[in-house]
């Protein structure tokens, strides 16, 4: 790529970007702050290539669109923030049943309720456990950056269609916010129809797609084939970005911005003679485990940042079967953590771990 | 002595109804004398006369159409309560070569899924809309329905259906009939034969409307629940002609379509060149200077000021002229609705490494544009931190700080415009930033200005005046 | 003596027993009385409809009025008429 295909662009544009760059035909959304600048960058790029851009009536609307464009074999996609997130759910859980690829991508905000359009994370339990009715769920992947908004977009869609599962790509409101240079990638070339798409044609006019199954050992066959899905996934698919933990007893973790300003506290906890050290999950869902559990040795302390109210703690407590202790540390109601803050946070930790042992 | 079918089993269903699990293969579910089977026959006949089959989508709706799907020899969706309009939408949006019905019944549409459906209506959506009004919730056992006549009685309007607690029943044709964009609304009933054949014909219309691509068509179907009207079959149809068609009188409320151009819609390019092009263009980076600026150390710089004053944009063409020079740059806005008249600020980080946080708390560099602004952020300026200020409208601070007043408004004024002032207090901005070792910073930063008002360029040469106005005019005062 | 062959047009209306819920509406939509419910049940133990008697004029108003996609088919039958 030669560098005219770098670019400043806000979190929010680069999704747009990536889309693009990955052949999304169809976007279909509708306003919301923090997210809003992802529907006006595709209101204005989609059109120029020929694409659909369609501003739903409703939250519920924009997702059934993206679940007919998928359904006709289209990639597709919607964004939104925290309570159009929930609208969603509605839509994201027959996607997610029918097995079609779609991308949603969700800038949260502060919450509950209306909240305000600060950010935070408080939309990791219901993007990451599934959220809306039934046993599924969706590949989460969790950018830091604007470029990584623009690739993991690109990677999104991939992941859709290899698995034929909705995915989101999930930040938080200052990612989204955040103007950053982005290098594009080369795009990609249209996505041949599947076979299994209601493409109008005479050689799909026989595919059917839905989410209903009266008798109960179909429905339960439907279920267990999804489970299989998530543990194949769980297998193949675990992100994450490591930065100085080979030696470190103090682990921090968080995603999205959180971790950029865990990898600075970690280099002025590093100064201190603390051996700290980040774990980012790139995949909120696949959780990456295997490497938390390698981490969870003697000596080794986690300390989950979060700006929502430990929600991602419980998955780190899980992955390594609360072998280690796992504190957290939480800012919510749009207030991002400073990192003196984080870095006192940790020394306190990292004060009990020398008094334990 | 020969014979020939003259009327029987429509093409457009499966000859088996395969997907249909149990025993019973040749049968539809449908209760016996449900309007549903007749309508069904109407569509699977109409399909494949009309020679749309292989590219029509039938929606199965939530409702007692929801396995329409088992009967259909057509493209098959099962959608969520309400949202076939916009599922439909989807899929011609998606693929304008694919026919789509939406079926739905007066739950469906009148009640969880209206607005869906008037919204597609009112978009003009290339579809048909079958609505079966049977004033009654089929499949959930004989609730009220939107359509519910007064004084019936249902599961959940057990006294009758009055005017004081739910209102009148809702006219769907009438109301969609009173949209400019649909081009077709008629109500018809599956009662007579004599009213079978007319909605035969409302339906071909419909579709045939849909083939020609000029947009969307409703046909209300008055029909039949004798089960949970507790009915016979002839009953429920005297009931509909006596009780509903009075109410719901039937007939063309709208048909507009030959006035009506065909909807064309544009092909999708994925040509690389193009892609490319498109988003190179709309982020409008032209020119790409050598890395030639060596920047010390990190700057994390901090702009503030009220909504109207290119706060924002200031941020903006800073950040611009760091990407210009290949340093790493991250801008960060207070979004939302501050920004829309109350104080806005925003951080810019400006670094050879990798930025972490671009969240500016200690700041390097502090731009104050007013008053409160400078009060609020002035107690953030690290040890050797430099404020700027507009000197127009703030007093000279208290502060052991290195500072820059700069009288931005008024230089702005005397250009002519008091929105340029952002690029005067740049320019002391850049003057700051010789002590960084920028060599060619004046380029950099008018680069950075034409970039930012690329999309208004009357106010690129504006604002390059003013950059170097606030750039001359920078006084040094130690407080 | 020259004889004229005329072909004189015929209809005949068949019921799928298995296939009819008996709901009547055939019954009803019939112009000319054919149609009329049985006192028997068929396979799924549903009171059936069958033609009492000859006389269709092949309208098709039973075929259109019958919910169920195959329990009514209407042929028409060619036979030379001395």
């Amino acid at each position: 790529m030669n560098s005219n295909h770098r670019l400043l662009l806000k979190g929010n544009e680069a999704a747009v970007h990536g889309a693009i760059l990955a052949g999304c035909e169809c976007f279909f959304g509708y306003p919301i702050t923090p997210a809003s600048e992802i529907a006006h960058a595709a209101s204005e790029l989609f059109p120029k290539l020929g694409r659909v851009f369609l501003q739903a009536e409703s939250e519920l609307a924009a997702i059934n669109m993206v679940f007919g464009a998928a359904a006709s074999g289209k990639r597709a996609m919607t964004a939104s923030s925290g309570l159009g997130i929930s609208l969603k759910q509605e839509g994201v859980s027959y996607i997610a049943t029918c097995e079609l690829p779609a991308v949603i991508v969700d800038i949260m905000r502060a919450g509950p309720g209306l909240g305000n359009i600060g950010p935070e994370q408080s939309d990791y339990n219901q993007v990451v456990k599934g959220g809306g009715h039934g046993s599924y769920k969706c590949i989460v992947l969790a950018p830091n950056s604007a470029q990584e908004m623009c690739d993991l977009t690109i990677l999104a869609f991939d992941l859709a269609d290899t698995y034929r599962i909705p995915v989101y790509v999930l930040t938080d409101g200052v990612i989204g916010q955040m103007m950053e240079s982005v290098t594009l990638s080369e795009p990609k070339p249209r996505k041949s129809i599947p076979e299994w798409a209601l493409a109008g044609t005479r050689e799909t006019r026989r595919n059917v797609i839905t989410s209903i199954y009266l008798a109960y050992d179909d429905q339960e066959k439907v279920n267990l084939r999804l489970q299989e899905k998530y543990a194949e996934i769980a297998r193949n698919e675990q992100r994450f970005e490591a930065h100085m933990i080979d030696d470190a007893d103090l682990v921090l973790v968080g995603y999205g911005i959180i971790s950029r300003l865990l990898i600075s506290a970690a280099d002025i906890l590093r100064r201190k003679g603390i051996k700290a050290g980040v774990l980012r999950p790139i995949t909120l869902f696949p959780f990456p485990k295997d490497v938390l559990r390698s981490l969870a040795k003697e000596n080794t302390s986690f300390l989950c940042v979060e700006m929502s109210n430990g929600q991602m703690v419980d998955d780190i407590r899980l992955s390594i079967e609360c072998s280690r202790p796992v504190h957290l540390y939480t800012r919510m109601g749009g207030n991002v953590p400073s990192v003196e803050e984080i870095v006192n946070e940790s020394v306190k930790v990292a004060c009990n771990l020398t008094i334990e042992s | 002595m020969g014979r020939k079918l003259k009327f029987g089993k429509p093409t457009g269903f499966f000859d088996v109804f395969d997907r249909r699990p149990g025993p019973i293969k040749k049968n539809m579910h449908y209760c016996p004398g449900c309007g549903h089977g007749i309508l069904h026959k109407l569509i699977a006949e109409a399909i494949v006369d009309l020679d749309m089959r292989d590219h029509m989508v039938v929606i199965s709706p939530v409702g007692c159409a929801v396995f329409a799907y088992y009967y259909f020899d057509a493209g098959g969706i099962s959608v969520p309560h309400g949202r076939a309009p916009a599922v439909a939408t989807g899929i011609i949006r998606a693929n304008p070569d694919s026919f789509v019905i939406s079926y739905q019944g007066d739950g469906d549409l009148g009640a969880i899924g209206l607005n869906n459906f008037l919204q597609a209506a009112n978009r003009g959506e290339n579809m048909t809309v079958c609505f079966v009004n049977n004033a009654i919730y089929g499949m959930t056992s004989g609730q009220m329905a939107p359509t519910t006549l007064i004084g019936q009685k249902t599961a959940t309007s057990p006294y009758g259906r009055s005017v004081e607690n739910e209102g009148y029943p809702l006219k769907v044709s009438e109301m969609v009939a009173a949209l400019e964009s649909p081009i077709y609304v008629e109500r018809v009933a599956l009662t007579t034969p004599a009213n079978i054949m007319a909605a035969r014909k409302a339906l071909r219309k419909g579709l045939t409307n849909m083939k020609e691509r000029r947009g969307f068509s409703l046909v209300e179907f008055l029909s039949g629940c004798p089960i949970n009207q507790k009915m016979t079959a002839q009953q429920v149809d005297e009931w509909i002609e006596k009780e509903m068609i009075p109410y719901f009188p039937l007939g063309c409320f709208k048909d507009i379509a030959a006035e009506r151009k065909p909807i064309s819609r544009p092909k999708p390019t994925f040509d690389k060149k193009k892609v490319l092009n498109a988003l190179v263009s709309s982020a409008g980076i032209t020119k790409w200077g050598a890395k030639s600026t060596v920047l010390r150390k990190e700057l994390r710089v901090k702009c503030a000021g009220y909504g109207g004053q290119g706060i924002l944009s200031l941020g903006m063409m800073i950040a611009a002229m760091g990407q210009s020079r290949d340093i790493n740059v991250s801008w960060l806005p207070s979004y939302g609705p501050e920004m829309r008249g109350g104080t806005a600020n925003c951080s810019v980080v400006l670094s050879n490494n990798v930025i972490g946080s671009p969240v500016v708390q200690n700041t390097n560099i502090l731009i104050a544009m007013n008053q409160p602004s400078m009060n609020k952020f002035l107690p953030d300026l690290v040890d050797g931190g430099i404020l700027l200020y507009d000197s127009t409208n703030i007093a000279p601070p208290k502060t052991d700080r290195r500072v820059y007043a700069v009288a931005a408004s008024d230089i702005a004024i005397k250009l002519g415009n008091i929105r340029c002032a952002n690029s005067a207090i740049m320019g002391a901005f850049a003057a700051c930033l010789k002590g960084f070792e920028l060599e060619d910073y004046e380029d950099a930063f008018e680069e950075a200005i034409r970039q930012t008002f690329r999309k208004k360029k009357e106010l690129v040469e504006l604002n390059i005046k003013a950059f170097h106005e606030g750039r001359k005019s920078v006084e040094t005062r130690n407080v | 003596m020259g004889q004229t062959i005329k072909k004189k047009k015929k209809f005949v209306v068949e019921i799928t027993v298995d296939e009819c819920k008996g709901c009547g509406r055939c019954v009803s939509a019939c112009p000319k009385g054919i149609l009329e419910m049985t006192t028997k049940v068929n396979m799924m133990g549903i009171v059936y409809v069958e033609p009492a008697k000859e006389g269709c004029v092949g309208c098709g108003a039973c075929f259109y009025a019958c919910p169920e996609p195959g329990a009514i088919s209407v042929y028409e039958i060619d036979e030379a008429d001395e």
